[in-house]
């Protein structure tokens, strides 16, 4: 039996699954530490690339050349993603369809950077097994479109993957649920992530999970809570510290830095109130320290109308299935930004039922993942899922207007045919323009691709008869064929896609990807060191100029003597010595922060803070 | 090709057991489908992802009993099997003077803004509209499909005019109920600004 494992490439952290042969259960594959989420963070740097973990390290000090959540660029154009990238400190260039980011001195894609991240998770399990694993699902959220699906397709095509299926978020959620949890009925899947929201309304019975109606919103998620928070949290700062930023000269809002020190410090906060009614904030700054008590209530204020935004979907989806909130059975929740009370408590208003949320919504999804991989491994045959496309599918006709070949929510794979003719004598070549969604208008949806018919034999306008098949395959990926019928033959295809890559285009990437390869074992080890030597320095820096006058003259020299050593070593490339340095600076400031905690300061090394609590969620 | 009463096994009527049916679309995707082939030849799995395509396209067409009807529809009257409207939209001859007079209220919600009066009227207009439309709709499911399933060869293709008018009636009755719908809405959005 071939091995295929499950993958959950999210727009915060990504995981990697498998179903235990022994057990039959799914299990996370931790890493070498024991860390199952892979932070989808790639950091670009000049001694090679860094992912995960020492990525995420590195966020605020290379704001613009580490790259997050390009879950949200995926598959997408300029214009689709202009608006929000003035909160992305990295690079995006505007240009025709596929956006390109210009990062550590190149330009990559969305899908590049991708692969760096399903490459990071294809060689934890290479390492688990200890042989090369080539073959995996990939989940994407279910109201992704076809381009954002063959996005996330092509990048497991570089990362040296063979994509065996794309399955969509929610849907993998109810199979990791599976049949003894969920038993027979009605379900609603509320899958709230880092970037993208969906609602999957399934019924599950005697082993098929068959999807009713799917809808959501590709562009909501915990990113949007972390902006609105971070935004608020910018105007408070500009209005109580004005004094301070003026002397200082300091541009809060064009300082990429401390841009993002605030991004981690607001979901830091955001995360500490699922938990707690209030909880204090503490940035150093420039010249001053931000403190800031938060209540959730206040939180919870902000985050009403992106939480309202969700309901709509949720109507839609209920309506498409033909169904009432009394109608749904249970209601499962998934994804790391259903742990906000204020969700919690929407989603319960809105169904009336307490919802389900034993499995770990960081990890459910690829649970899914895992146990899709295994039916199509042959390993489990009691269960299979019926999934639905997101999106209508037609094609541009006169005027602009859409006609719809395949409306949303039809049972995948699906096809339709449709019959294409000439208007002008001797025309050879006959143009179709391909889009997806729901408006009237060909202009008002998203442009898949434009496909030319070529090699028609020359005949009277009206005469050639060429038979398009529109097909729909299980990933949710249109695939197109088309047949001349008075001579039976094959036309031929060109596709054009309008935010994707070429076949070209992908061959090209793999081989990059082998000359651009991510900095080998050693190299990568040093990076991180140095990414952890410089994170301390930089709090040490900051706690000095703030609570230095605190400290004898004394203990005070022998810091900047422990800063010195460190200094100097991290310009070397002996990773001990590093690494010891660091450890001595550490020790050095114990009574530095104890002074600052004393001093009513209490967290103010508040991105460390946030750093372990993102660890330890 | 078989039709897609043939591909779940069954003639051609209207009668389908709904419980039945979906058991046997369950079958046959358990049967075709690709999860099920992925380490086949490329030949089968070609055939899989055909067949089973082709089993989601018969169950959507026959699981919603109004789909069922329009789709017999375009199977007897031999048209290619498409999804979408196979039969325009049509005014109820009985209902005409009552339509003319709900467009002309429509024309005028659409025209300004609409007061309280006025949106009562649509309101129940609506209502009564709707209640209409699941009469239409109860008609045609029920003894209007029945008298198909129940006619000789040669009496099928006056019930199935019947059946084709009736549809259009309800075709039609659903783009007045939207627009009403919609009119309503677009007066509530403004209201709430």
């Amino acid at each position: 039996m071939d091995r295929i494992v499950g993958i959950d490439l999210g727009t915060t952290n990504s995981l990697v699954a498998y179903v235990d042969e022994r057990t039959g259960l799914p299990v996370v594959i931790p890493d070498a530490d024991g860390r199952r989420l892979l932070p989808s963070i790639v950091g670009f740097t000049p001694a090679g690339i860094v992912v995960g973990e020492a990525a995420r390290r590195q966020l605020a000090r290379r704001p613009s050349d580490t790259v997050y959540s390009v879950k949200r660029l995926m598959g997408r154009g300029w214009e689709d993603v202009k608006g929000e990238l003035r909160y992305f400190p990295f690079k995006v260039l505007p240009g025709e369809g596929v956006v390109k980011l210009a990062v550590g001195g190149r330009e990559v894609t969305p899908p590049e950077v991708s692969a760096i991240v399903l490459r990071a998770l294809k060689e934890r399990a290479e390492a688990h097994f200890g042989e090369p694993v080539e073959k995996a699902v990939v989940t994407v959220p279910a109201y992704f479109n076809d381009s954002q699906r063959q996005a996330t397709k092509d990048a497991g095509r570089i990362a040296g993957l063979d994509v065996v299926r794309i399955v969509n978020e929610p849907t993998a959620a109810s199979l990791a649920y599976g049949l003894h949890r969920l038993g027979q009925g009605v379900i609603a899947v509320y899958d709230l992530g880092g970037g993208t929201f969906d609602i999957s309304i399934l019924r599950v019975k005697d082993g098929i999970f068959e999807v009713l109606a799917t809808n959501g919103d590709t562009h909501l998620g915990g990113d949007d809570f972390d902006r609105v928070l971070l935004l608020w949290l910018l105007e408070d700062i500009q209005a109580r510290h004005h004094a301070e930023l003026d002397r200082d000269c300091v541009d809060l809002a064009n300082d990429n830095e401390i841009m993002q020190e605030l991004r981690l410090a607001a979901e830091a906060a955001k995360i500490r109130l699922s938990a707690e009614e209030r909880t204090t904030l503490t940035l150093p700054l420039a010249g001053f320290t931000y403190h800031r008590v938060i209540t959730r209530a206040e939180v919870e204020r902000l985050l009403e109308p992106l939480v309202a935004r969700t309901l709509g979907p949720c109507r839609k989806a209920l309506a498409d299935a033909a169904l009432t909130p009394a109608d749904i059975d249970q209601v499962v929740l998934v994804g790391g930004s259903t742990r906000v009370p204020l969700v919690r408590r929407r989603v319960q208003e809105l169904f009336g039922k307490p919802p389900h949320s034993q499995l770990n919504p960081d990890e459910v999804v690829a649970l899914g993942a895992a146990v899709q991989a295994q039916i199509l491994a042959g390993g489990i045959t009691d269960m299979l899922l019926l999934d639905v496309t997101p999106l209508s599918l037609g094609i541009e006709t006169l005027g602009g207007i859409v006609s719809i070949l395949i409306p949303r929510n039809t049972t995948i794979p699906t096809s339709a045919r449709e019959m294409f003719t000439t208007s002008v004598d001797g025309q050879t070549v006959v143009d179709l323009h391909v889009v997806q969604g729901e408006r009237e208008l060909a202009k008002d949806n998203r442009s898949l691709a434009r496909f030319e018919l070529r090699g028609i034999d020359p005949m009277p306008a009206g005469m050639p008869k060429i038979e398009v098949t529109f097909l729909i395959d299980a990933n949710g990926i249109l695939q197109v064929q088309a047949k001349e019928q008075r001579t039976g033959k094959a036309a031929s295809i060109e596709v054009k896609p309008t935010y994707g890559l070429t076949d070209g285009d992908v061959e090209r990437m793999v081989e990059d990807s082998f000359t651009y390869a991510e900095a080998d074992v050693e190299t990568r080890l040093l990076i991180e060191t140095r990414n952890e030597a410089d994170t301390v320095l930089t709090h040490v820096a900051r706690a000095l100029r703030q609570a230095g006058p605190l400290l004898p003259a004394e203990e005070r020299q022998g810091i900047e003597a422990a800063v010195s050593a460190l200094r100097a070593a991290r310009e070397g490339n002996d990773r001990d010595a590093i690494r010891e340095r660091t450890t001595d600076l550490n020790h050095a400031t114990e009574h530095l922060a104890e002074a600052m905690m004393d001093a009513a300061l209490k967290g103010a090394l508040g991105t460390k803070r946030a750093d372990d609590i993102m660890e330890n969620r | 090709m078989s039709d897609f009463f043939e591909v779940f096994g069954l003639e051609r009527r209207l009668a389908i057991d709904g419980a039945a049916l979906q058991r046997r679309f369950y079958e046959l995707s358990r049967q075709w489908h690709p999860d099920f082939h992925g380490s086949a030849s490329a030949d089968v799995q070609a055939r899989a992802l055909e067949e089973s395509a082709r089993v989601n396209a018969a169950y959507r067409a026959l699981r919603d009993p109004l789909a069922r009807v329009e789709y017999l529809i375009r199977l007897e009257e031999g048209r290619a099997t498409k999804e979408g409207a196979a039969v325009k939209p049509k005014a109820p001859p009985a209902l005409l003077a009552e339509m003319f007079e709900i467009q002309e209220a429509l024309e005028e919600a659409k025209a300004g803004p609409l007061d309280e009066a006025a949106r009562a009227t649509l309101t129940e207009q609506r209502a009564g509209l709707e209640a209409r439309m699941a009469e239409a709709e109860a008609r045609i499911v029920g003894p209007l499909s029945q008298a198909w399933d129940a006619a000789a060869p040669a009496d099928r293709p006056a019930a199935l005019n019947t059946l084709k008018e009736a549809l259009a009636t309800r075709a039609y009755l659903r783009t007045v109920v939207d627009d009403l719908a919609a009119a309503l809405e677009a007066h509530e959005q403004e209201a709430r600004q």
